[in-house]
């Protein structure tokens, strides 16, 4: 393994001392913990609910390169791929309540759910109104009653700029919630791997693909995918995702969202060569895109591979996807 | 039957060095049907309780429990994190008025049910927990309690968790969560003599 890093147990809070230090306009990080919160003027002089998510660390810029004004209001990184803990997601709530209340943004992993339900129980014994909305975007799963449901995945991202911007535009917490509960509902994503990450302290990649080979179906945490396929041309893996999300929507009028996600090993170059192939495919089925986006939005350390998400999306959606926000990372 | 004060701290601190010289096994198990770390983590959360003990010698029972739980909690993130933490913390409100030791044991399998939603069965820590809790009401608690228990978890299909995407194939693979719990009652059982 060679990754430019120090000490494997030092990585999480040295990464984020470098993106506090290269954006100290944009966010601060919160004492003791290995969370950032927004530092732009504004957060301390407008209110609004906040709007709090975290993590694994491992995705980056996902999540603390989206916090800033109209996204996210804190974030709180966790070791690689591992849940924060509650005490620290509970001081990015405190740091973040204006008085009106706080959405906790969670990606539906078992350990994630049960850290922000901790940390929830604990900012409510302080009389701080919170609210959850879980992200399951992932169908390459079953959602069924005998697994932990679909995972979430790159579709957080999308989620976590509509109800940001809702947020900023002076949404209450209940409507925010219920928002993003619908946001949700309507947001699908699966991955592919060409090859699994390197988790550091693990040291070389959680499962092997052969050169021609490529997984389908594959979580941000290397979960194992459905199948392995032989790769094919960036056309036929277009289509074959698209088949397979597109059959997800009943309706097929209306507006659509696209995100094509790199998996943090695959060049922008074929991101956009895939992208081109997805919004041809679609533009022959007469799927109508009004928005798309590409790139490094919710990454896996350094798996090569892409992610494609379909959203079928209200107008005030896409309004509210193309406000122009000041993150990192958006 | 109540562990005295000196035996339960030794408990933890053989359950700390267990859990540090197994970690790469932990993290060997977790990798086949999970991502790799839970030896990692576990290992951040047995430094904390160390730093905590020599920080401030736990007092009692009911505060060597809840400093067991903040350093779980604070420490060890992912599932394993506030499993073991809510195990301790509710153990450590309960010492308040009943220290038996089975009861203690019982206690913090409630715990982890109420925070994991699960039970015996999913191929989770609990097929441990239960297990050894029935034995020690029943002053049946020994090695093979605890074999029996890794066996069964091992055949089981995980149903919770995250190796539950996996499905059929979690079969045949161990429960990291149930490994490291067995190393905690393996250390119990060296504390009790048997």
């Amino acid at each position: 393994m060679k990754k430019i890093i120090n000490k494997t147990e030092d990585i999480v809070s040295e990464m984020i001392a470098g993106l506090v230090k290269t954006n100290p306009k944009l966010v601060k990080q919160i004492e003791g913990t290995t969370a950032v919160v927004r530092n732009d003027v504004k957060f301390s002089q407008t209110k609004q609910v906040g709007v709090v998510s975290g993590g694994g660390s491992g995705h980056e810029p996902l999540h603390a390169g989206y916090v800033g004004d109209g996204m996210l209001s804190a974030a709180v990184a966790g070791e690689v791929f591992t849940s924060p803990t509650p005490d620290q997601i509970y001081e990015a709530i405190k740091a973040v309540d204006q008085g009106l209340g706080v959405l906790l943004i969670v990606k539906n992993y078992s350990g994630d759910v049960m850290n922000f339900d901790m940390a929830k129980e604990m900012a409510e014994a302080d009389d701080i109104k919170i609210e959850t909305i879980v992200v399951d975007d992932d169908i390459s799963v079953e959602n069924s009653e005998f697994t932990q449901g679909k995972r979430g995945v790159a579709g957080t991202v999308l989620v976590e700029k509509i109800v940001g911007a809702a947020a900023r535009s002076g949404m209450n917490l209940a409507d925010l919630a219920a928002l993003g509960q619908k946001v949700i509902d309507n947001t699908k994503t699966i991955g592919i791997a060409l090859q699994a990450a390197t988790v550091p302290a693990v040291g070389h990649p959680s499962f092997e693909l052969k050169d021609d080979e490529v997984e389908y179906g594959i979580g941000i945490h290397n979960e194992r995918g459905y199948s392995v396929e032989k790769i094919k041309p960036s056309k036929e893996l277009a289509h074959q995702l698209i088949e397979k999300i597109i059959q997800e929507f009943s309706d097929q009028t209306g507006k659509f969202v696209v995100l094509v996600n790199g998996m943090g090993g695959t060049p922008l170059m074929e991101q956009y060569i895939f992208a081109n192939d997805v919004l041809n495919e679609l533009a022959d089925k007469k799927i109508q895109v009004a928005f798309s986006k590409v790139g490094n939005k919710v990454t896996s350390l350094d798996m090569q591979g892409v992610s494609l998400t379909i959203m079928k999306a209200e107008d005030s959606w896409i309004d509210m996807l193309e406000e122009p926000v000041n993150t990192i990372g958006w | 039957m109540e562990l005295s004060l000196a035996d339960t701290k030794k408990w933890i601190e053989l359950f700390v060095q267990k859990v540090e010289s197994e970690k790469s096994q932990l993290n060997e198990l977790d990798t086949a049907i999970g991502d790799g770390d839970h030896g990692t983590n576990m290992d951040r959360g047995m430094k904390a309780i160390t730093d905590a003990f020599s920080k401030k010698e736990p007092e009692d029972i009911v505060s060597l429990h809840k400093t067991v739980a903040f350093a779980l909690i604070q420490k060890v993130g992912g599932a394993s994190g506030p499993l073991y933490g809510t195990a301790f913390l509710d153990m450590s409100k309960k010492a308040k008025d009943d220290a038996d030791l089975t009861t203690l044991i019982q206690t913090g399998l409630a715990g982890l049910k109420r925070r994991g939603q699960s039970d015996v069965g999913m191929k989770t820590m609990i097929d441990v927990w239960e297990p050894v809790a029935n034995a020690l009401k029943a002053d049946e608690f020994n090695q093979s309690v605890i074999d029996e228990a890794l066996t069964s978890n091992k055949a089981l299909v995980a149903t919770k968790g995250r190796a539950s995407y996996l499905e059929e194939k979690s079969k045949g693979h161990l429960d990291p969560g149930a490994q490291s719990s067995a190393y905690l009652f393996e250390a119990l059982l060296t504390v009790l003599g048997a």
